[in-house]
């Protein structure tokens, strides 16, 4: 399976649908507050539980996760019914947290690769909203290099030991289930020697540590393994043959943050960056006497935010077609980088002085400190230094980059400290 | 190129760039460079006869599109013509013939029997010296006189100026914004053919000096109506411009890619040092994002849905990122790709061109900030 199915869906069933949703949004879903909107990564408690609530509410409904299979709990329909969910969805408050990575990025890695007993034990929970599960995949020692894992997985008859430290976790303190990649051989290269795991989070030997971001929010963690007991029947894919497991699951979460991701509900909402529309009325207020850069600024955001909807539109179906291979995704992804961070700086821009000095009681300086940390979007997800790799090597078919450790036992890599 | 063609517009496209392989190719396209009309008159006739001049006119006159789409299937056309550098009177043809078939009368309307054989060319006398390419730039008068009209005022970088049969003149009339459309051997009417960076289309300046015309020569109503149809032909004319850039840029990064396989420097081929590969990776975003913006401008145009945004951000984006692909692949070939022998100037050329005429990135960038409401 290198790409999604998309099928060919009749427009006149796609405008019934459309009516159907809209009608059951406007009875069942809350509508968003257009002047103070809950944020779903804000939630209100330890469990996020007003995102599994929603979660649930959509599920009773039968608009949760439409393109799972029905045997699991989805509706079997296509990708053009979930965009029509999630186009009307925008006026409503939506379990954004389910989406990344739950039902985008562990979803389809346990649909492809999970046992008959993985699927039916896990799949209807993230549907209902009862389970959120996490990413237990990069390590404090090498961002980009996951292959590079440190931590172990040492077999013990039917069980595993694991030992060491996973990191940039989102929300693991409120979540039920990871996915994660250990080293179960040292003795071979290091694509050959990992395994993918399902960990219970809130489970012996794990702590937890939130990390602190730049804006002081706590949406990413780093966890630490201590003697942690795992049944082998947790393994995902083959023993030793993680990484073909982690590649799919790296597939996926490109498809996600590219938008191309059928497996996502709703759409997330950016304060500070969204809403170009925002931004030209705080430039009339704010903007000061410099209209004519701020007209040039203002209209390449809304060349770049238009362009970067079409583009991902225009990846989807190259991709369907077969027009541009799999990982094209990651064009949606260098986009959406350099897009997002331009953003950034411009809102900080329109906002003057009072992005950077502000009253009490006014939150102006989020624009500031949203600036402060705008490289994210270019970090995380996987950096746009990788998907410029994978674009050169596997879009336009250019050499890969040498890699000193690609067929030595793992064991003899040299690595840091 | 587009990712979701019928088998009627892949045909279509297909038989396109077979066309322009084997009659123009760019050997021939150098060669076209000395003549003073930019192409053999039989040449653009065969090209008529595979469509190109019959996409925009109605069916009840002869035309008629490939998919019911007309703009849609022209940038097939842009697309093609763009890759290849082709010449040819392509856009101003199409972008008049246009307005006549929706707006002219019937004996204007007969004209296009001409225009679909390829035998009679248009053009479009729109921008004024210092101009800044919009309606409201325009200052070429009309004064009324004794139920007919007497133009005067001069345009400047009309395409096919000196080739057209007939030229459509924007101009101010008391009225309001009114079009004209007058045989090239009109007495007072001066063509001077100019120079141009694009050394495969043809300009002209184009000098009314108090040119008498009837009221038969006014092209739909003055004011409102003609508003909108200048509106459109900007339009139109814009995102075949965009189009054309688009399929540049690709044909562009097509062959440097390839140069960047077969040039060896230090022992091995450019493509694989990661500093050039990763700009390759940022060229080959901006050409897929062009394509894309592309689309969706000619898509606008086809369903008549915010059209005026969608080509303004088709202008903003593959204006500036086709050319600056362009720079970066002049840089990839070193010393090669400043050579009046080696191709990538005669794209640059044309696509800088492109850029600049019917607005530049910043003005499109302009209006879409209005659009926001600043």
């Amino acid at each position: 399976m290198d790409d999604f199915v998309y099928a060919e869906t009749d427009p006149a069933e796609l405008a019934r649908y459309r009516e159907e949703v809209e009608a059951w949004m406007n009875e069942n879903m809350p509508r968003r507050d257009p002047v103070n909107p809950w944020h779903p990564t804000q939630d209100d408690d330890e469990r996020s539980s007003r995102n599994r609530e929603l979660q649930r509410r959509l599920s009773d409904g039968g608009y949760a996760a439409v393109c799972y299979p029905k045997e699991y709990g989805g509706q079997s329909l296509t990708a053009a019914h979930q965009k029509i969910i999630d186009d009307v969805s925008m006026d409503f408050d939506m379990p954004i947290l389910f989406s990344v990575p739950t039902l985008s990025i562990c979803g389809p890695v346990i649909l492809e690769f999970g046992t008959e007993e993985q699927k039916q034990r896990y799949i209807p929970a993230w549907i209902r909203g009862d389970e959120l599960w996490v990413q237990f995949i990069s390590e404090p020692s090498g961002g980009s290099d996951m292959a590079g894992a440190l931590t172990r997985a040492d077999r013990d008859g039917e069980e595993f030991i694991i030992n060491g430290s996973k990191i940039w976790s989102t929300f693991a303190q409120r979540s039920d289930y990871a996915l994660m990649l250990a080293r179960t051989n040292w003795e071979v290269p290091k694509h050959r020697g990992l395994t993918m795991f399902i960990v219970p989070i809130h489970h012996p030997g794990i702590e937890i540590h939130p990390i602190q971001m730049v804006d002081r929010t706590e949406e990413f963690c780093q966890e630490f393994f201590n003697d942690v007991v795992i049944p082998a029947e947790n393994v995902v894919g083959e023993v030793d043959d993680g990484w073909t497991v982690a590649s799919r699951l790296l597939f996926h979460e490109r498809a996600s943050v590219g938008n191309a991701s059928p497996y996502t509900q709703g759409r997330h909402r950016n304060r500070t960056a969204d809403g170009v529309e925002d931004l030209a009325a705080i430039a009339r207020d704010h903007g000061g006497a410099d209209v004519g850069r701020h007209r040039q600024r203002l209209g390449y955001l809304e060349t770049l935010s238009r362009v970067e909807e079409l583009l991902s539109d225009r990846v989807v179906k190259g991709i369907e077609g077969g027009f541009l291979p799999a990982p094209a995704g990651s064009l949606v992804r260098l986009f959406h980088g350099l897009s997002r961070t331009e953003r950034q700086t411009v809102a900080m821009e329109m906002q003057g002085d009072r992005a950077l000095v502000w009253n009490q009681g006014e939150d102006t300086g989020a624009f500031g400190t949203e600036y402060v940390q705008r490289q994210q979007a270019c970090i995380g997800g996987g950096t746009t230094e990788m998907a410029r790799n994978i674009i050169s090597e596997r879009i336009l078919g250019m050499p890969r980059e040498p890699a000193a450790d690609r067929d030595l036992p793992f064991n003899q890599v040299p690595r840091s400290g | 190129m587009r990712f979701d063609l019928s088998d009627d517009q892949e045909f279509f496209r297909e038989t396109a760039r077979r066309f322009i392989e084997a009659e123009v190719p760019i050997s021939v396209v150098r060669e076209w460079h000395d003549l003073p009309d930019g192409c053999p008159p039989s040449w653009w006739q065969s090209a008529a006869e595979l469509g190109w001049t019959s996409l925009m006119v109605p069916e009840s006159m002869g035309g008629g599109s490939i998919s019911g789409r007309p703009v849609v299937d022209l940038t097939i056309v842009a697309d093609e013509m763009g890759r290849g550098v082709t010449p040819g009177p392509f856009m101003p043809t199409n972008v008049v013939a246009d307005t006549l078939g929706r707006s002219g009368s019937s004996d204007q309307q007969a004209l296009l029997e001409g225009v679909l054989a390829g035998e009679v060319v248009l053009g479009w006398a729109f921008c004024e010296p210092g101009g800044d390419w919009t309606a409201s730039q325009v200052a070429a008068e009309a004064a009324p006189a004794n139920g007919a009209y007497v133009l005067t005022g001069t345009k400047t970088a009309v395409e096919a100026g000196a080739q057209a049969h007939h030229l459509l003149v924007t101009a101010q009339s008391p009225e309001g914004l009114a079009q004209f459309l007058l045989p090239s051997d009109t007495p007072g009417l001066t063509v001077t053919p100019q120079e141009s960076l694009d050394l495969g289309r043809r300009f002209a300046e184009v000098r009314l000096d108090g040119v008498a015309v009837g009221p038969d020569a006014l092209v739909g109503q003055p004011g409102a109506a003609t508003e909108a149809d200048v509106e459109r032909q900007r339009q139109v004319m814009t995102v075949l411009q965009c189009a054309d850039n688009a399929g540049s840029a690709a044909r562009v990064l097509e062959f440097t890619v390839q140069y960047a396989f077969d040039r060896y420097s230090f022992g091995r081929p450019l493509a694989s040092y990661q500093a050039l590969k990763h700009r390759f990776a940022d060229m080959k975003l901006w050409s897929e994002a062009s394509q894309a913006a592309v689309d969706g401008a000619a898509d606008a145009l086809a369903d008549g849905a915010d059209e005026a945004r969608m080509v303004s951000v088709a202008k903003a984006y593959v204006g500036d990122h086709s050319v600056e692909l362009m720079h970066d692949c002049v840089q990839m070939h070193g010393g090669i790709g400043v050579t009046y022998e080696h191709d990538l100037h005669l794209y640059l050329r044309r696509a800088t061109v492109n850029r600049g005429l019917f607005g530049t990135p910043g003005d499109h960038r302009v209006c879409l900030s209005e659009m926001m409401g600043y």
